[in-house]
């Protein structure tokens, strides 16, 4: 079983969907909310995930095709 | 005797030792390091500064480091000048510019890096890693250099020649990472996770973050032991911004300077301006974006210390500008031919951000405002390349100048420039 930790950032069509719930259901992956504010048009979501790699893998891609973007838990961390 | 005292979490308080951790374990809020400001009061004063070396280490008891050994290429303690030409340009009375660019390895990012460095260093690391389009690339690999340390640098693989060479002259691991924006910060990220290395924007953020306080207490000094009205600063993942305020907050904490009326203004280029969008839009809220700009220090799409440059937008009742890369272009020309700072990409952000926000009121006339130029035009020299007057070029002879010269100010007299003719 692998960890990640990420961050969910929603676009306003997909803030009363519960997508979290689908992630962790579909792929049976552990989800494991830290942090996260979500006003009506906007929200992001700090969030750990435990898994087998492929499930995380297939998972995210999941969350992705619905339009949320995953970034690292850290922010980039490619720098200037 | 250090005055750093322990990394606190900035989210939810709890404490944690002075490790190479960056993330709090309950709520992944980052962490920050603590001083005790009480005993920094009673025996820290302008004077003692004032005696230390010419570099952020005069700094060194509110930085968060232990030991008596640093990392030195004498990074920070760069010129604040006062920039009469284009203050009168822009319509400020008393405008100043930090001229960053003569660092070391000619950007800022010598300061974080010279703490990180150090504290990686007292924490019995022997790498020093980081993931950079150009300028962290360069100050780590020359501060690892400088501290016999082993380097390893994750760039993109389109990266220019000039900002790999500037890297790679200081001897590192230089590894071009061929992929998208995305997946270079996912691999980056993964690396932090899985060497055990002093990545100094990751494991060793907290500390990393603190040198750029640096900024704000040499400011202070360099004015006469006061803060600036407004401070004008080009961010990235904002962590530059909010340490600037930190560390004019400190200064008067520990009773060095009166008061911090600064309002501190950010500028993004239009390109990567996630900050600047969630200010305008009235939301703590950022929406990562991906970058594209030719201010390529500053293309962060994901800001991880957005909601705190916010944050300190709010507090210090400052603003915020982005600009197009024409504008850029424009600032980093009107800082050349005005002041005589070839800065890079970055410069003319701030520059241009300044013009936009003189223009628009949020910073007015009589404001004693300081500007941050923070990284070396002859890094970003491709971003200029084919916008700058051509050289005249001539056969060896006097009639041929002269006709050239003559050729030349009928040109710029027809496009309404003024006439330079001195013989």
């Amino acid at each position: 079983m692998a960890k990640r930790r990420v961050m969910f950032t929603f676009p306003s069509e997909l803030i009363t969907q519960p997508v979290i719930y689908n992630l962790g259901h579909k792929y049976n992956i552990v989800t494991n909310i830290r942090r996260a504010d979500v006003t009506e048009d906007r929200g992001w979501v700090i969030l750990e995930l435990e898994a087998g790699d492929e499930a995380l893998e297939t998972g995210l891609e999941y969350v992705r095709g619905l339009g949320v973007q995953v970034n690292t838990m850290e922010g980039d961390v490619v720098a200037g | 005797m250090p005055y750093v005292t322990h990394l606190h979490c900035r989210e939810c308080g709890r404490r944690y030792p002075l490790e190479a951790v960056h993330a709090c374990e309950f709520c992944f809020g980052p962490l920050e390091a603590v001083y005790d400001y009480d005993a920094l009061s009673k025996n820290v004063t302008r004077e003692s500064i004032e005696r230390g070396p010419h570099s952020i280490w005069r700094y060194r008891d509110l930085l968060p480091i232990t030991g008596e050994e640093v990392v030195d290429i004498n990074a920070g303690f760069t010129p604040l000048i006062r920039a009469r030409r284009l203050g009168e340009i822009l319509g400020l009375r008393e405008l100043w510019l930090k001229n960053d660019c003569v660092n070391p390895s000619y950007s800022f990012k010598d300061r974080p890096v010279a703490v990180a460095s150090t504290r990686a260093l007292e924490l019995g690391f022997d790498v020093l890693a980081c993931a950079s389009t150009g300028n962290l690339a360069g100050a780590v690999a020359a501060h690892a250099a400088r501290a016999g340390m082993e380097a390893y640098i994750f760039i993109p693989a389109d990266l220019e020649q000039g900002k790999i060479i500037g890297a790679s002259i200081y001897g590192p691991t230089l590894v071009a990472v061929d992929g998208n924006y995305d997946e270079v910060n996912r691999l980056c990220s993964e690396l932090a996770y899985n060497y055990p290395w002093a990545f100094v924007n990751v494991n060793m953020r907290p500390y990393y973050a603190e040198g750029s306080k640096s900024l704000g207490y040499e400011v202070a000094e360099q004015l006469g032991w006061r803060a600036p009205d407004c401070a004008v600063v080009p961010l990235a993942s904002g962590a530059m911004f909010t340490m600037i305020w930190k560390g004019l907050n400190e200064l008067h904490r520990i009773g060095l300077i009166d008061s911090v009326p600064t309002r501190m203004m950010a500028t993004q280029a239009e390109g990567c301006s996630p900050i600047v969008e969630a200010y305008e839009k009235g939301t703590m809220n950022i929406r990562p974006v991906k970058p594209n700009t030719i201010a390529k220090s500053l293309a962060i799409g994901n800001p991880a210390d957005g909601y705190y440059a916010l944050k300190t937008i709010q507090d210090s009742k400052g603003g915020a500008a982005a600009v197009s890369d024409d504008e850029v272009v424009e600032g980093m020309k009107l800082l050349a031919e005005t002041e005589g700072i070839f800065a890079e990409t970055a410069g003319g952000v701030t520059v241009a951000g300044l013009r936009r926000l003189v223009k628009s009121g949020a910073i007015s006339r009589d404001e004693l405002t300081v500007a941050f130029i923070t990284g070396n035009g002859l890094k970003t020299q491709e971003a200029v390349v084919g916008k700058l007057k051509e050289p005249l070029t001539i056969p060896p002879t006097l009639q041929a100048f002269q006709e050239a010269l003559a050729a030349r100010n009928s040109q710029a007299a027809s496009a309404g420039s003024p006439v330079v003719s001195r013989q």
